[in-house]
This record gives structure tokens, C-alpha cells and sequence, in this order.
């Protein structure tokens, strides 16, 4: 029996988990659902020793344990298969089974051949089928999975953790995998299984716990509720409140600013869509959905997909962002500090850098006066609380450091602003200002895109809301239908999805 | 960017009055060197009095000026977080030509130097189109880039120097204001990089690159054009540092500038630049390659033998950068 009692984590601004206690039990499968951010990944990091909870203990059989590592939690049990595969990709699959703990012979070179054994014997267990010798970077999705659930339980494991397993999987893979976990549970092994797809829940899970902003909501067994009631607890919270009124945008009377047909992922439907003058279009989905990567296919990053752009009423090309911005279309990245920000500079160059070329004199030549009164408008704007534009940008918070991005593309006048998880991890008050702000874009006349994956965020503030799944539009929400019960069933591959 | 460098890693405030501008300069991560720079040149004075006369001193910066102007291209490629290992050869390609144009074929000394300038330009931009275009590491092509213009050298002058006219010599020899000609280059070219890296969008853009090439590509940063921008500069430079041997040593010398690329890039790191791109500053390559200028000399002037001097001039390198990482550990 693995027990978590009174967890609380805290980070900086924010507490990530709240009182949260839950138990598991060896050969039960425990889901636990959540919105984005609602606390799931923190609670599996502590399991799994990466963060340390700050205050509550951890119980495995009644005895308080704290790992602090990742080795630790192996030791007591414990493994964690991330979303995110930890295979080194040129290594086979015993190989990366064994990595870091080969069996050695008594020469101390390594013994592949009880490696080899011992991995087929588990293959067996599972009644798993994938070549042992081949690198794992020529495996499907599926298979390099198995290799994952074969490398936690080999040895020691008494409860498995599985972080959204079926994001990337094909229906058929799907089933195979709750096979795999069927046997683990005969075979005594607690899984906790986290997901977003429900129907999956009530399909393999014994328990089902929800949490919602970092506080632990509810529990109970699988058959004792609805998917409906699963949702309302997820979502949970009033949600129209904490936006300004949607401005009723009238429907066919806007003239689309951008139409958007034939994108096409390899082995996806096609993606068609438009978007209004003055309207807030939401793009919803789950991981693993490809709204990112739709569009950055549409702004011409991937210039290898294929599509076909009308941008106010005229045919263009988007062969790289460089391009969609030359016709005002932007793009603001979901992740701030991989893709957005230039940490090592000052706030002044992040919001100037791609409007430069504009402040100059007849000779080409920047005029720093220019950038910083440039600079300066939109950090009273945008209310980024500094001391200086001259302040590294590092050293501002998430929220701040969102604004900084938000004012580079206000600075550089687009048309139409694709914001991808424009709220992603800042604190409140931040995220309300910023809802004010897209508004006040629309209310301009721009077309604004905000792919999100916080529900509230997209119900509360969108006029119309594409849902995605697995690269293609499922379906096109209006008005009433904008609601988290509707989204999440078109998401979670509902109505013939 | 220019000011977020120039800011350093600790103080982020505008400068203001003394104190606040001395606090400014010491955060520099040049300012070790240039620390370094001053006090070996007051040690060597010490311990030779030949070392502190004008005539030493010019005659160190005309030594300085082949490394210098090279460190300037290598400049622009290590802000984007790239290197260049083909600039010794492009050093002996331009040097060749040259030579054999204005030996063998009669052309003026302009005219040949500026067609092996640019053909230097050419060679740095074959690099950048590789690295660019199909997105190669810099540290591979630039690697094959050292072995096709030397050989090209070789072919053309068959292995052997080939000689010039005394009165092209001016250049690497003669004065003008008082200052060694290459030295009054070198100070030129420095001035143009600044210029280039502090006043124009396209200096930006090379800083932006190498802080963060992803962000530079959503923010409509062209970023394969920089780059490519960046090797043809080095070559640019490299090829005017070929021009100057040429002169002074009055022969295309196809084995000349062997390892150079090093010094250039010991010179870039010990200025303060960051080797991963995206922060330092083009004062700090000049003070970097003053440093190891007055380094050699001193060495020689104090009578160490060239084996030992090695050795110094590796254990100083080692500790100049240890001492700038320490630094920017500590003002975290």
C-alpha cells in the first residue's frame, strides 16, 4: 500500500499542491484526472523523489519513506513512465532496459546474455512482442512504450506510475496496453494512471481521484459516477466570472481576415478553418492533438506541410515566420523559455528584436532612443513590473516574462496574433490582465487565436472554439455550445471521433 | 543584445554617476583580461626597461593586428554560438592569390587585394551555406573549410612561397599617423564591427541568433541568412589579416597562419564573449587579443624560452576563463 498524507507543495507564487492525500493499492489501477495544471505531474515528481513535497509524508506499508532522487523511489518500488520517453535512442532495447544497472559477469564485462534473458522472460510475463536488438529509435511509439513499462518493472516495482500513456497511441495500441496493465495488476502491481481521455478511465481504472487546481477534490470507484460528473468536478469552478463579457461578435458579418485550407499532417484529415476580424478563435484539444504544430505549420516553421492561406481576401505563401510576419500575422510561442525569450538579454532587446529593422534613421542605423521610448510604451502597457528595461529578462517572473513576449508581437503591428497557452503557468492576476488585453485586440479589429489547454480560459474567452484531436478539427463550437462538457467530448474522441 | 552585454552579468541599471558606471565596467566579463593586461604590462616593465617604450609598444599591436582582425570575424561567428576552424586557411588562400595576381598576372596591389579579400568573403560564405542550409555543425564543416583553401594554396604555389616586389611592402611596413599601417587596419576593422554589432538591426540579429536561434526564428528573425552573413564576415577578416602577411612578409605564404583560428578564438574568450553565443562584446575580442600580444612579448622580453611560453600562455588561457565562470556563478 503506497500512501501520500496531507502533501503540499509550493512554488514560487503559486502552490502547486494543497492538503493532497491519496492511497493505492498493489494490483489496483487508480486514475487520476485533472485539468492542465491542476497538480497531477507535481504529485507524480514527488513520487518519483524529483521534487520533495514541502510539507505531508509519503507511506509505503505504513513506513515513512522520502526519496530524494529518482534511484531512491526505484529502490521502494516505485517507477514512473513520463510522457516524455527517458530511451537513449541509439542503444537496443535490453540494452536501455539494463541501462545504468547491467548485469555484469564475474570478469566484470558485461553479460548480454543474462541481459538478454532476463528481458525476454519479462516480454513473456506481459506477453509482450518487440525486437530485443534492434536501437529503440527504429521502434513505433508503442513498442518503445513497452520497452519503458519492461525497464520500470524488471526489477523491484510495486506501484507504477503512467503519465498519460495513450496521448500518442492508436486505438489498436491502446488496447494492447491495457492488456499489459491487466497483467501487471495480476501480477500484483498498483498503477496510478493518469490520462485525459475518460472513456479510457472507466475501460481500465478500479479508482478514480480528481484534482483541481492542486487540491484533491474527489475519489471514489469507477462505477460509482458518470464521465458528465467526472468533467464538472474536473472543471469544477464557476468560470464566466474571472473574464470580461464576450462582445457577441456577429457571426457571418465579419469578414474573415484569414482562411486556412488543406493543412494536412501526414496520415491526418485535413485542417480547414477561418478566422474574424475582431473575434477570439480558441483552438482546445488534448496532448497530443498537434495544435502546435498545426500552427506552426501554418506560419510556415515546418514549410515541408503543405496548406493554402487567404489573408485578407488575397492568396499568400507562408514559407517561414519571417514571411508570416511581413504579411502581420504572429506567432507567440507556448513555451517561454525555449522558443520565446532571449533569457540572457535585456527586457528592452526581447520586446525590440523583431521591430529594429523600423527604428532607424535614413542610414540604416538604430536609434537606441528610439527603442527605448518603444520599449518603454509597452512595459507601461503591458504593466511589466521593473525597475529598468535594461533588466535581464531571466530574472522576471513567469507572468512578466509572458508580457515581454505579448509586447514583442504588439510592438511588431500584426494583423492576427496566434497566441499558443498565452497563461501557461503564471499566477492570477497576471493571467486576468492578460485576458483584457486579447480582448482589447479583438475590440481593435486584429484576428486573435489562443490555443489552450485551461478550459475555463477558452470557455470564458473565446467566440468560437475549434476542437482538435490528432491533428484534425473535430468539431466548430458556438455560443452555448462553448462549454467544457461539449469540448471535452469532442476532445476525448466522442461523437464518432 | 549591445546593452544587455554591456550591462554585464550583475548590474542592470543604467549607469549613473561614477560609482555606478565603475560598478558597470567591473561586472564586464572582459574586465579580467583587461585587469590581466594592465598588470602584466606593469610587471614586464619591471623586470625589462625596454618593454615600456613606445617603439615595443606599437611594435606588439602591428604583432596583434593578423590575430585581431581574424578574432573580429571569429567575433560574429561565436556570438551566434557557432566557430570557425577555417580561418588560418583562408589566411594562406587569400595570401597566395594575391601574390600570384600581382606576380604572375601584373595586377596592381588594390586590385589583387581586393579580389582575394572577397574571394576570402567567398570561401567564409561556402562555410556559412553548409552550416545554414542543411543545418551541419559549424565545428565540421568549418573543419573541412581548413583543408580545401589551404590546398587549393598549395596547388597554386605548388608548396613553395611565392614571392612579391619590395615596394608592395608598404602596407605591413610603412606609417601612417604616427601608427603601424596594420595596426591602423586593425583599428578600423574594430570600429566597423562595432558599428556593425551596436548600430545596425543586422548586429542584433547576430546576438539574437546565437541567444536563443528558435526565439530568433518565430520572432521573423532570418536566421540562415545570419549566418551565413557571420562566416562570410569571418572570411572577410581573415582574408584582410592574409593581405597584411602578404605585404609585410612581401610573399604568399601557402603555410602560413597554421593554428591561427586558435589564438583568434583564445582571444574572442578571453574578451568576455561566450563560446554557446548570444552574449559578449567586441571591445572584450580586442582587449582579449592585446593580452595575448603583450603575453608573447613579455615572455620573449623576459627571456622564456618559446616551449615554456606555451605552457604560460595555456595555464593563463585556462584560468582566465575559470575566473569568468566563477564570476558568473557567484552573481546568480
Amino acid at each position: 500500500m503506497l500512501e501520500m498524507k496531507h502533501i503540499t507543495k509550493r512554488f514560487p507564487g503559486i502552490v502547486a499542491l494543497n492538503d493532497v492525500s491519496l492511497s493505492l493499492k498493489r494490483g489496483e489501477v487508480h486514475a487520476l484526472v485533472g485539468e492542465n495544471g491542476a497538480g497531477k505531474s507535481t504529485l507524480m515528481k514527488i513520487l518519483s523523489g524529483v521534487y520533495q513535497a514541502d510539507e505531508g509524508e509519503l507511506l509505503i506499508d505504513g513506513k515513512e519513506v522520502h526519496p530524494t532522487r529518482t534511484r531512491e523511489s526505484e529502490k521502494l518500488g516505485i517507477n514512473i513512465i513520463f510522457q516524455e520517453f527517458s530511451l537513449v535512442p541509439d542503444l537496443n532495447a535490453y540494452e536501455n532496459i539494463f541501462l545504468g544497472r547491467e548485469i555484469r559477469t564475474k570478469l566484470g564485462t558485461l553479460d548480454s546474455r543474462a541481459m538478454r534473458r532476463m528481458a525476454r522472460e519479462a516480454l513473456d510475463r506481459l506477453d509482450m512482442h518487440f525486437p530485443l536488438d534492434c536501437p529503440v529509435a527504429d521502434l513505433t511509439v508503442a513498442e518503445q512504450q513497452s520497452v519503458e513499462i519492461v525497464k520500470a518493472t524488471i526489477f523491484k516495482c510495486n506501484f507504477l506510475v503512467l503519465d498519460e500513456p495513450t496521448a500518442t497511441l492508436t486505438p489498436r495500441e491502446v488496447k494492447k496496453l491495457f492488456e499489459v496493465i491487466e497483467r501487471l495488476k495480476a501480477l500484483g502491481v498498483g498503477c496510478f494512471f493518469i490520462s485525459h481521455h475518460l472513456e479510457e478511465i472507466f475501460e481500465i481504472a478500479d479508482t478514480v481521484s480528481v484534482l483541481r487546481d492542486g487540491c484533491h477534490v474527489y475519489t471514489g470507484q469507477v462505477n460509482d459516477c458518470t464521465q458528465d460528473e467526472l468533467i464538472s468536478k474536473m472543471v469544477g469552478r464557476e468560470v464566466t466570472q474571472a473574464f470580461p463579457p464576450k462582445r457577441g461578435v456577429a457571426e457571418e458579418a465579419d469578414a474573415p481576415i484569414m482562411e486556412v485550407r488543406k493543412l494536412r499532417f501526414p496520415g491526418s484529415d485535413e485542417i480547414s478553418f477561418e478566422v474574424r476580424r475582431g473575434e477570439i478563435l480558441g483552438v482546445a484539444g488534448l496532448v497530443g492533438a498537434k495544435r502546435t504544430e498545426s500552427f506552426l505549420a501554418l506560419i510556415g516553421r515546418d514549410p515541408s506541410i503543405e496548406k493554402e492561406v487567404l489573408f485578407q481576401g488575397k492568396p499568400i505563401e507562408l514559407r517561414s515566420p519571417h514571411e508570416a510576419l511581413t504579411h502581420g500575422i504572429g506567432y507567440l510561442p507556448e513555451d517561454r523559455k525555449r522558443t520565446g525569450l532571449f533569457l540572457p538579454f535585456s527586457i528592452r532587446s526581447n520586446i525590440v528584436i523583431s521591430t529594429v529593422a523600423r527604428l532607424t534613421n535614413k542610414l540604416g542605423m538604430v536609434l537606441p532612443r528610439e527603442e527605448k521610448t518603444l520599449s518603454d510604451r509597452f512595459i507601461q502597457r503591458m504593466r511589466i513590473r521593473t525597475t529598468s528595461d535594461l533588466k535581464t529578462v531571466s530574472e522576471l517572473s513567469g507572468g512578466n516574462q509572458q508580457k515581454v513576449i505579448i509586447a514583442r508581437w504588439l510592438a511588431s503591428n500584426c494583423k492576427l496574433l496566434i497566441f499558443d497557452e498565452p497563461t501557461r503557468g503564471i499566477d492570477v492576476g497576471a493571467k486576468a490582465e492578460i485576458y483584457v488585453m486579447l480582448q482589447e485586440l479583438a475590440a481593435q479589429g486584429l484576428g486573435v487565436i489562443v490555443i489552450s489547454s485551461d478550459l475555463p480560459e477558452v470557455i470564458g474567452l473565446c467566440d468560437r472554439v475549434l476542437v482538435m484531436r490528432y491533428g484534425s478539427i473535430r468539431a466548430t463550437l458556438t455560443g452555448a455550445d462553448i462549454n467544457s462538457e461539449k469540448i471535452m467530448l469532442y476532445a476525448s474522441g466522442g461523437e464518432n471521433g | 543584445m549591445g546593452e544587455a552585454a554591456a550591462s554585464g552579468a550583475t548590474s542592470h541599471e543604467e549607469p549613473t554617476g561614477l560609482v555606478g558606471l565603475a560598478k558597470a565596467t567591473v561586472a564586464r566579463p572582459e574586465f579580467v583580461s583587461f585587469v590581466a593586461l594592465i598588470v602584466l604590462m606593469v610587471l614586464t616593465s619591471f623586470m625589462n626597461e625596454n618593454f615600456f617604450t613606445v617603439d615595443n609598444l606599437l611594435n606588439i599591436t602591428r604583432q596583434v593586428s593578423t590575430t585581431g582582425i581574424i578574432a573580429v570575424g571569429m567575433t560574429f561567428v561565436i556570438l551566434t554560438g557557432g566557430i570557425d576552424l577555417s580561418v588560418g586557411a583562408i589566411v594562406a588562400l587569400a595570401s597566395t592569390l594575391m601574390a600570384g595576381m600581382i606576380a604572375n598576372m601584373g595586377f596592381p596591389f588594390w586590385l589583387a587585394s581586393l579580389v582575394a579579400i572577397l574571394g576570402g568573403a567567398c570561401t567564409g560564405a561556402v562555410s556559412g551555406f553548409f552550416i545554414a542550409r542543411f543545418a551541419l555543425p559549424p565545428i565540421i564543416v568549418t573543419l573541412a573549410m581548413m583543408e580545401i583553401p589551404r590546398g587549393l594554396g598549395l596547388i597554386y604555389t605548388n608548396g613553395y612561397p611565392l614571392p612579391i616586389d619590395r615596394e608592395f611592402g608598404f602596407i605591413g611596413r610603412e606609417y601612417v599617423l604616427g601608427l603601424p599601417i596594420p595596426t591602423l587596419i586593425m583599428l578600423i576593422v574594430f570600429a566597423a564591427a562595432y558599428f556593425v554589432l551596436n548600430r545596425l538591426p543586422i548586429g542584433r540579429y547576430v546576438y539574437a541568433v546565437g541567444g536563443n536561434e528558435d526565439a530568433a526564428i518565430l520572432s521573423g528573425i532570418r536566421t540562415a541568412r545570419i549566418k551565413l552573413m557571420v562566416y562570410a564576415v569571418s572570411g572577410f577578416t581573415a582574408a584582410i589579416a592574409g593581405m597584411i602577411q602578404t605585404s609585410r612578409l612581401l610573399s604568399g605564404q601557402p603555410n602560413s597562419a597554421i593554428g591561427v583560428e586558435l589564438d583568434a578564438i583564445a582571444a574572442v574568450v578571453l574578451g568576455g564573449t561566450a563560446i554557446t553565443g548570444g552574449r559578449g562584446h567586441i571591445v572584450g575580442t580586442l582587449i582579449g587579443a592585446l593580452l595575448l600580444g603583450v603575453l608573447n612579448n613579455s615572455l620573449n622580453m623576459i627571456g622564456l624560452s618559446p616551449y615554456s611560453q606555451r605552457v604560460v600562455k595555456g595555464v593563463i588561457l585556462l584560468i582566465a576563463v575559470l575566473i569568468g565562470y566563477l564570476r558568473k556563478r557567484n552573481s546568480r
